[in-house]
């Protein structure tokens, strides 16, 4: 049986794959039942192939939510492409449904393709409990009425031709008929099972492999949607991770050895990761009481050693505000990852926003400057944490790096890092201090000082967070707390000096630039490239520094005829009937630009807590373009 | 002078003055209790020979936490409460300073009474000591976790409602507790003979100093003071060993095994006679660090070989360019 479902070649009556550029796949499911794991899984597979390949989970904000609730939809969805793909798209194009009212959830929140392909899963028509038979005969109905292509498969009864308990392994049997439905290598697929159940005893990786064959079996024999997205596999190695694990990556390649952290989603799995691989390059995942102590023990690793990473999300990022000003005034280095995700408050926990911006530039009470960094790409996680050690420890400074939650759960192929020792801190210095030399001898033109790390002979020195003169002594005299507050601010002004002015995506004029930061970046790219190819003068500029910015933005938007951010937080809507031009409260990034650079900066901004989409920004484009909405009159 | 010249005086010029470990006059009221803490640990750091590049204090917020900037050591004056972790921090990044923390009953009890739970859980090797004086002194006369009921304050003028916290009895009736003191300012012999015992135990040291405040409870401590049988002094071949002056005048005195948690507790409960040496100590207890290997040495070439065994993982591999071995 293997061997006939290893061959290539499909039997003459088999129908011919429709050949696509891309196709946007999504596998629904209550929690528990496995449609992650599926998701990530077809995700691995189409990367193997040479797919360009965008995974995001779809997750529901409770652990078990009802079983069969419109709200509980738990899964996957996948951005198949030919080429390369930069982010999860717009509309749904097939959707696999372990029941109707989870699919009714996707529908709702018009997360599918109108018409699209639906492959649900049957049993629920024979279904004992009359009212579920009857719900589901409704709702399949109501789907084909509004144009929907619904395909019932009973999956549940193929899968107890080989398990008990078919909510163990549905997800693998569903697998393997995606990997039919795709025309995608069953031999790869096979091997993403044995890795996705590595933990797991040989048996139920077999038993696994063996569902897979018999869903890859039961379309090949019964269902006619046949899709083929050419691959074209890399000419390098490929690394396919998320985003999180990307983060966590970074933190093990940049020579960081303490990660001191608070369990708190979407940012927890940077962690996870790092609990199961730190600890054998030396490294320490140090669970604290709470997101204070997790700071304060950074913080103090950082000032005895080399700098430690804390890693945290909205909420937990608020708690530490008061120990992020200690380590901007005692100038310990330290970075901090905040994995946004939905405010204020507890907020959306698994949902996607770009709410903390502005806490992230300005939090801390008094003048706390700090380095703030958006890392917009699966890639960019990895490298902006071995950047941001680096120059937290140059500039003894706070640097935070933002992501969200988009970010964290989106898995893409990323070319394979090459490490360079370069990328590490040297040994710590435990060289005696010369006679004479103070900790806090700021440099007058840099606002740089050198650092003392105990364990150096005569550098002995109370830090505190009080204000101090430059040998470290509490001073509350006018000129030492005016030098202090001055010479932290020029520390960021010294590394503005280093910054290179971001690119352009487009022309470097014309009639609106959009400009982005963060995990926006692959939609706008994509936005911005289809209107330019419909003849629109349209660029972007996404920025990564955001605190200090680097030099030359001003003139790059004073290039075009209008600019608008497009971010994913709160801005108020023009067409209110109390907004106008005196109390229109912007998006975080349009206030810092029109702030610094006095630009007439309009925004665009969504907070649906999901990424935002190609298609939505495109339009908002397109409304700017025509005039048709813009700045409050 | 060479560098060997140097390494030769380093191995054995480790000789220090108690000059060596004063780093300033102290800005304590006259009469305040900081200053014995201050004496004995300065004394201990001599007596110790402790290299001062490598020992740290570290504190939090308060006046007791301004007692880093009095050492010639490593300090850190942090934040409000946050001490402990602070130093606990410092301790995994580097498990080979000696390190100290100085907290008060606010500090400890009130703003960080979380981390000195957990801190008694993690059992890190550091001596802390809590000065506690039973009052807000820094932001003037507010009334503590510690004030006994009734005490007037500028935030309970009428009296404070509550029964005062025992951070002894909270001490040892968390898990992993490994050593408990406590002393008093005013028999100096004995506070310096358990921050001793403290520093030499290896583990979390939580020793209470009661501690007079001068200025806003002048009267608190003092029918302690003047009646000897007040203070109940606890002796044992491996505790306190008063020298035949103190035994002399502080009679009230009790053989206690510093073995017996289940008598430790109920000394610890005791709040008249105050009961003074050391509670508890269990050597036994695994201290965090040494869980966690901290310390281990790293070399750019196991962080290579670590992250490139990581990647292997995700690792998708040109057609025809797979490792021979795969996972």
């Amino acid at each position: 049986m293997n061997a006939t479902l290893e061959a290539p070649t499909a039997p003459v009556s088999a129908p011919v794959a429709q050949v696509l550029q891309e196709h946007i796949v999504e596998i629904v499911s209550d929690a528990g039942e496995g449609a992650q794991r599926c998701g990530q899984s077809l995700g691995a597979i189409a990367a193997k192939m040479g797919n360009g390949v965008w995974n995001v989970e779809i997750i529901p904000a409770e652990i078990q939510p009802p079983a069969r609730s419109v709200a509980g939809a738990s899964g996957n969805r996948i951005r198949i492409g030919a080429g390369p793909i930069s982010n999860g798209g717009d509309e749904t194009d097939l959707v696999v449904a372990f029941n109707e009212q989870v699919l009714l959830g996707r529908v709702r929140e018009g997360e599918l393709k109108p018409g699209c392909t639906i492959v649900l899963e049957s049993m629920w028509r024979e279904h004992r409990d009359a009212a579920i038979a009857a719900q589901y005969a409704a709702t399949v109905g109501q789907l084909r009425a509004d144009g929907y292509q619904v395909h019932e498969i009973p999956m549940e009864r193929e899968c107890q031709k080989i398990v008990a308990d078919p909510r163990r392994g549905k997800n693998m049997w569903a697998l393997g008929m995606l990997c039919r439905i795709y025309s995608l290598d069953l031999a790869l697929g096979r091997e993403q099972v044995a890795y996705a159940l590595r933990k797991k005893d040989a048996t139920v990786v077999a038993t696994n492999q063996a569902l897979l064959e018999a869903g890859w079996a039961w379309a090949e024999a019964h269902l006619a949607l046949r899709y083929r997205i050419p691959a074209q596999r890399a000419t390098e190695p490929q690394v396919v991770v998320t985003g999180n694990t990307a983060l966590a990556l970074g933190i093990l390649a940049s020579g960081m050895e303490v990660c001191a952290m608070y369990p708190i989603t979407p940012a927890t799995s940077v962690s996870h990761y790092l609990s199961d691989v730190f600890e054998k390059v030396g490294g320490i995942v140090h669970q604290a009481e709470d997101e204070i102590a997790a700071c304060t023990f950074a913080i103090g690793a950082s000032y005895s050693g080399k700098c430690a990473v804390t890693v945290t999300s909205g909420p937990g990022y608020s708690l530490k505000q008061e120990a992020l000003g200690l380590a901007v005034m005692a100038e310990i280095p330290l970075v901090v990852i905040n994995v946004q995700r939905g405010g204020p408050s507890t907020g959306q926990p698994t949902k996607a926003e770009q709410g903390d911006l502005l806490t992230a530039c300005f939090g801390s009470h008094g003048d706390a400057p700090k380095v703030v960094m958006a890392v917009s790409s699966i890639e960019d996680c990895f490298y902006a944490v071995i950047t941001a050690r680096k120059i937290a420890e140059t500039f003894n400074m706070v640097v935070i790096v933002l992501s969200d939650a988009s970010l964290a759960t989106a898995q893409q192929p990323i070319p394979r890092p090459q490490f360079s020792a370069e990328w590490l801190a040297p040994p710590i210095d435990q060289s005696p201090v010369p006679e004479g030399a103070r900790a806090y001898d700021w440099d007058p033109v840099t606002g740089l000082s050198p650092r003392f790390v105990p364990g150096q002979p005569g550098g002995m020195h109370t830090l505190t967070g009080l204000a101090h003169d430059r040998a470290s002594k509490v001073a509350y005299d006018p000129a030492n707390n005016e030098a202090g507050l001055h010479m932290r601010s020029l520390k960021l002004a010294a590394l503005q000096r280093a910054l290179q002015p971001p690119a352009v995506f487009g022309d470097p004029d014309g009639d609106l630039l959009v400009v982005g930061w963060g995990s926006t970046q692959g939609a706008i790219r994509e936005a911005v490239e289809e209107l330019r190819a419909e003849g629109e003068r349209v660029s972007a500029l996404h920025l990564t520094f955001l605190q200090p910015m680097a030099s030359g933005i001003g003139e790059i938007l004073r290039r075009f005829r209008r600019v608008m951010t497009v971010e994913a937080n709160w801005s108020d809507r023009t067409d209110d009937a109390l907004i106008n031009a005196d109390n229109r409260r912007y998006s975080a990034l349009a206030w810092m630009l029109r702030a610094r650079y006095l630009v007439d900066i309009d925004c665009w901004s969504e907070v649906r807590g999901r990424p935002i989409k190609p298609g939505s920004v495109k339009a908002a484009i397109r409304e700017r373009l025509t005039g048709r909405a813009g700045a409050a009159a | 002078m060479t560098a060997m010249n140097n390494c030769l005086v380093r191995l054995y010029d480790e000789h220090h003055a108690l000059e060596d470990y004063q780093g300033g006059v102290p800005r304590w009221c006259n009469g305040c209790g900081d200053n014995a803490i201050l004496a004995s640990v300065q004394r201990l750091c001599r007596d110790e020979g402790l290299a001062p590049e490598r020992t740290v204090f570290v504190s939090g917020i308060g006046c007791s936490s301004r007692f880093p900037h009095y050492m010639k050591t490593y300090g850190f004056h942090g934040i409000h409460g946050r001490a402990l972790p602070i130093a606990q921090g410092i301790k995994m990044s580097r498990p080979e300073l000696h390190v100290f923390v100085n907290t008060g009953d606010g500090d400890c009890c009130s703003i960080g009474a979380a981390h000195w739970i957990h801190a008694i859980r993690y059992n890190m090797n550091m001596t802390l000591l809590l000065h506690d004086n039973h009052i807000y002194g820094l932001t003037k006369k507010q009334v503590s976790p510690t004030s006994p009921v009734g005490t007037r304050s500028n935030t309970t003028p009428r009296g404070a409602f509550l029964a005062a916290l025992n951070p002894l009895t909270v001490t040892l009736g968390v898990q992993n507790a490994s050593f408990v003191a406590q002393a008093v300012d005013w028999i100096p012999e004995v506070l310096y003979q358990i921050v001793s015992a403290a520093f030499h135990h290896r583990g979390f040291s939580f020793v209470r100093v009661l501690q007079r405040c001068p200025e806003f409870l002048p009267q608190m401590f003092e029918p302690w003071l003047h009646d000897p049988q007040r203070t109940l002094l606890l002796t044992h071949e491996d505790g306190i060993r008063p020298s035949p002056a103190i035994a002399g005048i502080y009679r009230n005195q009790q053989r206690h095994d510093p073995a017996d948690i289940d008598r430790a507790r109920e000394i610890a409960s005791s709040e008249d006679p105050i009961p003074v040496g050391i509670l508890y100590r269990n050597p036994a207890i695994p201290c965090y660090e040494d869980l966690r290997q901290a310390g281990q040495l790293r070399t750019p070439e196991m962080i290579r070989a670590g992250l490139e065994a990581e990647l292997d993982k995700f690792t998708v591999w040109p057609a025809g360019a797979e490792p021979a071995v795969a996972g």
